[in-house]
């Protein structure tokens, strides 16, 4: 079974969903994600959709269902990439996607991370200026 | 116009559909934003079908009236059919592990919707989306 490829960076994972994705392969993402996350302790997590031209409740499941999952292991998970017209759609779908944090891209998606690991590092540190 | 018929007996078909949805909606003339809706409504209901209906068959259609085009799905299966239709199409209400989001969301995905249910005979729906 074909799988998506999940790429270490930095403290973050990156995966780029290229396909229109099938079920199976949606679901073993999630799984393998989990266990990517534990084996190099990430603290952050990617998902770049660009290439999705669209997302129906069964892929917006999957991407709450990931970041519920990382939230328990303490990783943030950030949707980067997603089409306007994607956008528009999941709103009147009435999907809200609540749990999942977005970005405009994987840019900014690595910044949002890092901005949260910087504050959660405060606690050792005294001096946060940036 | 133009018709095409789609079995819907796996995830790969789910596949399917969304690509022949795109390419009449595309051929209809419809914009981006369209295109995506139903594509997405098509996503729902192909899902529906394969996953409540115990699988189906899609009616993809090439649609003109009064000089507009459009694209056209009806979704049939013979499985067990709604008992409470009203309730099936209210955001949340789900017989399995989803988010009940579906229907509705096929509904105001689309321009058209209709729904034919039968316990034990079946199910129908039919939507469009016009230029
Ligand atoms: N073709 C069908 N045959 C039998 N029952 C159906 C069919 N389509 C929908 N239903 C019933 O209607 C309910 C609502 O469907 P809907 O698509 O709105 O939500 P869902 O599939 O449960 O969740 P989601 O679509 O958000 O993943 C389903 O849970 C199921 O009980
Ligand atoms: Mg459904």
């Amino acid at each position: 079974m074909d799988r998506i490829p999940i790429l270490k960076f930095g403290n973050a994972l990156l995966v780029t969903i290229q396909v229109d994705m099938h079920d199976r392969l949606a679901t073993a993402l999630e799984e393998d994600l989990t266990s990517k996350i534990v084996e190099h302790n990430a603290k952050g997590v990617l998902i770049d959709i660009s290439a999705l031209e669209i997302v129906d409740s069964f892929i917006g499941r999957m991407l709450d269902n990931i970041a519920a999952v990382s939230r328990i292991l303490d990783a943030d998970t950030v949707v980067v990439g997603m089409r306007p017209a994607v956008a528009i759609t999941l709103v009147e779908l009435g999907l809200s996607l609540t749990g999942v944090k977005t970005a405009l891209n994987v840019e900014r998606g690595m910044e949002l991370i890092k901005a949260r690991l910087r504050t959660s590092d405060t606690d050792e540190e005294d001096d946060v200026e940036e | 116009m133009k018709s095409e018929r789609l079995d819907i007996r796996s995830s790969d078909d789910v596949v399917r559909v969304r690509q022949l949805t795109r390419t009449l909606a595309i051929e209809a003339g419809l914009s981006l934003v369209d295109q995506t809706k139903i594509i997405t409504a098509a996503s729902e209901l192909a899902r529906n079908t394969l996953d409540y209906g115990g699988g189906g068959v899609l009616l993809a259609e090439l649609v003109e009236a009064l000089g507009r085009r459009g694209v056209r799905l009806t979704f049939e299966d013979h499985g067990p059919g709604i008992s409470d239709v009203e309730a099936a199409l209210k955001d949340g209400f789900t017989s399995g592990k989803g988010m009940g989001l579906g229907l509705g969301g096929a509904r105001r995905l689309s321009n058209e919707f209709s729904i034919q249910s039968k316990p034990g005979e079946g199910t129908k729906v039919a939507i469009a989306r016009w230029k």
